[in-house]
C-alpha cells in the first residue's frame, strides 16, 4: 500500500531521490532552535485568520451611523472599517475568538522572531555561509514591524487612528522630502485620501504577506541547503552534523510543537482580551485617550519619541530636522542598520573569512557577545521609557522625573552592559579553563597513584 | 469436505512459502529498530480521541444560539483540540519512533560548478564587439523603462502641491461650533474647562479644522506682541493637533493651587508634549518642537464665537521649511 503510493508518486513525478533526501534531512537537537519554527507556526495561524477576517471587514473610510447590538455605541458617527470589524467582534459567531487569535498571532509572531535573531546573534549563527539567511531574516522582522502596525490601524479605532496620525508625523519629519512622502502615501494632508483605505489594506493583507511569505521560503531553502548549525561537543565537528532525521524522529515534534503553538494561540485568543475595539470608540481626528499605548513591538519606538528633548532643528528660521525624526526614524534605522551591516563588520575586525557550521556559546566570544548585550539594552531601555505614563498610573512615579532617569541611563545602560557581559563572558571561559585544568591534575595525580 | 481441507492447506503451505521467501529478499533496514510500546500506543489513541471529542465540542458549542461567553467556550474546545493532538504527536516522538543521532557531511562550495557558470555567461557574449556600448545601451533602456513604470505612482498624491498642508477652514468671521453644529456663546465657555469646537459649514475631519477653546483669567494672559486682540475676555483658541505627531491635545492640566502649582498646560497624549495656553501655546514640556498655532477670535452682536482672521501658523506635525510658511484660508 505504502510502496504502491511512492512508486505510483515517483513514477508521475521523479521525486522520490529527493522525497527520500527530505525524509532523511538532519536536524541538530537544541531547544533554542524552536524560535525560528515558532514563528513560522505564528505565519500559518495569521493567514488562516486573516482569510476569516477578511470575509467580513470592510476596508472603507465611508461614514456611518451605528445602530448594532452594542449599545453603548448607538448612534455614533464612524467609518465602515469600524463598523464591520465591532461587527464581526460582536456579532459575527466565532469572530472575536478569530480576531483575538489573529492578534495574538500577530505579537507571539514579532516576539518569536525578535528571540529568534538574539539567538543567532549571540550564538554568531550569522557568519559565512549563512549571512543570506540572517539578511532575510532581519527584512521579514522589519515587514512584519510594518505589517502588524497596518493591521491594527486598518480598524479605525481610536488608538488606530492616534498610531496613524504619529506614523504620519513620522513621515513629514524626514528631512527635505517629509512631506512629499506623506502626500504621496496619504493622498494629501492628513488624514488623507479615502483612497489611502485601499492602499492599506492591499498592502495588509496582499503585498505583504505574500513578500513575507516568499522571503521565508527562501529562508527556510537557504537553512536546509546549507543545514543548520550545531553546538559544538562529541563527534559533531565543522565538517561533520549530527542530528535526528526529519522522519520519523523529528516530524511528530515539529508538529507537536505547532498544534502547541496553534492550542496556545487559540486559547489566547478565547480567554484573554486584547485590544477591545468597541471601548476605544471611533476615532476622529480631534479626539485622542490618555495612556494609549501600541501593540509591544513598537513601544521601542514610542518611547524614543517620548524620550527626545523638544526641539526642532532649524538653520536661519528654516526648519530642517523635525523632531520626530530622531525617534522615528533615526532610531529604528541605526538599530536596523547595525544590525544588516553586522557580519561584514565582524568579518572585517576578527579578520575571519573562514566558513563555521559550529556556533558559539556567547561566552566563546566576549566582545560580540558584549556588543549585543549594549544593543539589547539600549533598545530596552528606551522601550520601558515608553511605558513611563504607565508606570506613573500604576506605582505613582513621576513621569518627568523618570524620563529624566531614562535620559541619563539610555547612555549609561549600555556601557555598564558591555562591560558586565564581556566580564561575565570572560570569567566563566576563564572558570572553564580552571576547571580543565583542576581535572587534567587530578588525572595525572591519579594515573602517578596507579603507577606508584 | 476432506478434499476441501486439503486444498486449504495447500494453499496455507504455499503463502507460507511465499512469506518466507519475502522475508529473505527484504532489504536491510534504514530507519533503526526500536522496541514497541503498547501503552504509550494507548496514551496516544486516549489524547487522539480527547482530541476529536474537543473539536466536536467546539462545532456544538458553534451551533448553540445565545450562549453566555461563547467565545471563551470556542477558544478552550478549539485550543484544547489541538493540545490535545500536540500532545499525542510528543507522546509519539518520544515512544513509538526511535530518535536517531545521525550523521551527515556539512556541503562545502564548488568552485568548479561555480567557474563554469562564470564560463557560461562569458563565452555567452563572445560574439560581442562592443560591450561597453552594449552595456551602456541596455542600462539607459532599463532605467527609462524603469522610470515610466514607477512614474504613474505620483498620481496617489499631490507630490508637489504642499500648499494643501497650510491651508485650512478658517477665516475672518467663521462662526466657531460644538460637535453637533451649535454656535458658542462665549458665555458657554468656562474656567477649568477644555471645550473642542469646529469651523461652521466646514468638514470636521480636516487636521486643521479642531481647536480647543479655554477660559484664562485675563491678567495672567501673556500672549506674543501682535496678538493683543486675539483673546476674548480671556477666552482663546488653539488648533487642537499636537506639533509634534499630529495627535490631538485632548488633556488640560489647570492648577488645583496656583501659588505653588505649575500653570495651566495644554497637554498631549501620545508622548506628553506640553504646551502654555498663557504666553501663546509655547512649549514648555514634552518634545514637541514649534508652539500651538492659535486663532484669533472676536465675539458677534449675538454673543457667539468667531474666528478672526486665520492661525498664527501651520497645524500639525513639523515638516522641512514649516516655519517659513503662511497659513491660507
Amino acid at each position: 500500500m505504502i510502496e504502491r503510493t511512492t512508486s505510483t508518486l515517483d513514477e508521475r513525478s521523479h521525486t522520490a531521490p529527493f522525497g527520500l533526501k527530505a525524509l532523511r534531512y538532519l536536524f541538530p537537537d537544541h531547544w533554542s532552535f524552536l524560535l525560528g519554527e515558532i514563528a513560522l507556526y505564528c505565519f500559518i495561524v495569521l493567514v488562516a485568520t486573516g482569510t476569516y477576517l477578511a470575509l467580513f471587514f470592510d476596508p472603507s473610510t465611508a461614514q456611518t451611523v451605528y445602530h448594532g447590538s452594542y449599545a453603548p455605541l448607538d448612534g455614533a458617527h464612524m467609518s465602515q472599517a469600524y463598523r464591520s470589524t465591532v461587527h464581526l467582534s460582536l456579532d459575527v459567531k466565532a469572530g472575536l475568538l478569530i480576531r483575538q487569535t489573529h492578534h495574538w498571532a500577530a505579537d507571539v509572531f514579532v516576539a518569536a522572531i525578535a528571540l529568534h535573531l538574539m539567538r543567532i546573534v549571540f550564538t554568531g549563527a550569522f557568519r559565512k555561509p549563512r549571512e543570506l539567511t540572517y539578511y532575510i531574516g532581519l527584512s521579514i522582522l522589519g515587514l512584519a514591524l510594518l505589517e502588524g502596525f497596518l493591521g491594527y490601524s486598518l480598524v479605525d479605532d481610536l488608538l488606530s487612528g492616534m498610531g496613524l496620525a504619529i506614523a504620519y508625523g513620522v513621515a513629514l519629519s524626514i528631512p527635505f522630502f517629509g512631506a512629499n512622502i506623506a502626500a504621496l502615501v496619504w493622498g494629501g494632508p492628513f488624514p488623507g485620501s479615502e483612497a489611502f483605505w485601499s492602499r492599506m489594506y492591499v498592502a495588509h493583507v496582499f503585498l505583504l504577506p505574500i513578500l513575507i511569505g516568499t522571503l521565508i521560503a527562501l529562508h527556510l531553502f537557504l537553512v536546509s541547503s546549507l543545514h543548520h548549525t550545531q553546538f559544538r561537543g562529541g563527534r559533531r565537528t565543522e565538517k561533520r552534523l549530527i542530528g535526528v532525521p526529519s522522519f520519523p524522529g523529528q516530524a511528530p515534534r515539529s508538529l507537536g510543537l505547532m498544534f502547541a503553538v496553534f492550542a496556545s494561540l487559540f486559547l489566547l485568543g478565547g480567554l484573554v482580551q486584547i485590544n477591545p475595539i468597541w471601548i476605544w470608540g471611533p476615532y476622529h481626528v480631534a479626539d485622542s485617550t490618555n495612556g494609549a499605548q501600541p501593540d509591544w513591538y513598537l513601544g521601542w519606538l514610542i518611547g524614543a519619541l517620548r524620550l527626545m528633548p523638544g526641539f526642532d532643528v532649524t538653520i536661519a528660521g528654516r526648519t530642517v530636522i523635525p523632531n520626530p525624526f530622531w525617534g522615528g526614524v533615526l532610531f529604528p534605522s541605526i538599530v536596523f542598520g547595525a544590525l544588516f551591516v553586522w557580519p561584514a563588520l565582524e568579518r572585517r575586525l576578527t579578520r575571519d573569512r573562514h566558513p563555521h557550521n559550529l556556533l558559539d556559546r556567547p561566552r566563546d566570544a566576549p566582545h560580540r557577545t558584549g556588543i549585543a548585550t549594549a544593543i539589547l539594552c539600549w533598545v530596552f531601555v528606551i522601550f520601558m521609557a515608553g511605558s513611563a505614563d504607565r508606570a506613573y498610573v500604576l506605582l505613582g512615579w513621576s513621569y518627568q522625573t523618570q524620563i529624566e532617569v531614562y535620559r541619563v541611563l539610555v547612555f549609561v545602560a549600555p556601557v555598564v552592559a558591555y562591560w558586565l557581559a564581556r566580564r561575565i563572558c570572560v570569567e566563566l571561559l576563564g572558570n572553564e579553563g580552571v576547571e580543565a585544568r583542576r581535572r587534567a591534575a587530578k588525572r595525572e595525580a591519579e594515573r602517578a597513584a596507579g603507577r606508584g | 469436505m476432506r478434499r476441501l481441507w486439503r486444498w486449504f492447506l495447500v494453499l496455507f503451505v504455499w503463502r507460507a512459502a511465499r512469506e518466507a521467501e519475502d522475508v529473505g529478499e527484504r532489504p536491510p533496514r534504514i530507519v533503526a529498530e526500536g522496541p514497541p510500546s503498547p501503552r504509550a500506543e494507548l496514551v496516544v489513541v486516549g489524547l487522539l480521541a480527547l482530541a476529536a471529542l474537543s473539536a466536536v465540542g467546539f462545532i456544538v458549542v458553534y451551533a448553540l444560539d445565545r450562549l453566555p461567553d461563547q467565545t471563551q467556550y470556542l477558544g478552550l474546545a478549539l485550543g484544547g483540540a489541538f493540545a490535545f493532538l500536540a500532545a499525542a504527536l510528543i507522546v509519539t516522538a518520544h515512544h513509538l519512533v526511535v530518535t536517531e543521532d545521525l550523521e551527515d557531511e556539512y556541503g562545502s562550495p564548488d568552485p568548479e560548478a561555480a567557474g563554469q557558470l562564470a564560463q557560461v555567461v562569458s563565452e555567452s557574449g563572445s560574439r560581442l564587439r562592443r560591450r561597453r556600448l552594449l552595456a551602456a545601451a541596455a542600462a539607459v533602456a532599463t532605467t527609462a523603462i524603469g522610470l515610466a513604470a514607477v512614474v504613474p505612482a505620483a498620481s496617489l498624491g499631490p507630490i508637489y502641491d504642499l500648499d494643501r498642508f497650510t491651508r485650512t477652514p478658517w477665516r475672518r468671521g467663521r462662526r466657531l461650533v460644538d460637535q453637533h453644529g451649535r454656535p458658542i456663546p462665549a458665555a458657554a465657555i468656562h474656567t477649568q474647562e477644555l471645550f473642542t469646537a469646529f469651523p461652521e459649514h466646514a468638514d470636521p475631519e480636516e487636521i486643521s479644522a479642531p481647536v480647543v477653546l479655554l477660559r484664562l483669567e485675563p491678567d495672567q494672559l501673556h500672549l506674543p506682541s501682535g496678538r493683543s486682540g486675539w483673546a476674548v475676555d480671556g477666552i482663546v483658541a488653539y488648533s487642537k493637533i499636537c506639533t509634534h505627531a499630529g495627535c490631538a491635545i485632548s488633556l488640560y492640566r489647570t492648577p488645583l493651587f496656583p501659588p505653588v502649582d505649575e500653570p495651566p498646560g495644554l497637554v498631549c497624549p501620545c508622548h506628553y508634549s506640553t504646551f502654555d495656553p498663557q504666553t501663546g501655546g509655547t512649549v514648555v514640556y514634552g518634545p514637541a518642537g514649534r508652539p500651538l498655532p492659535q486663532l484669533p477670535l472676536m465675539v458677534d452682536r449675538h454673543g457667539h464665537l468667531r474666528a478672526a482672521g486665520n492661525y498664527s501658523g501651520p497645524v500639525g506635525p513639523s515638516w522641512w521649511g514649516v516655519r517659513n510658511r503662511k497659513v491660507s484660508s
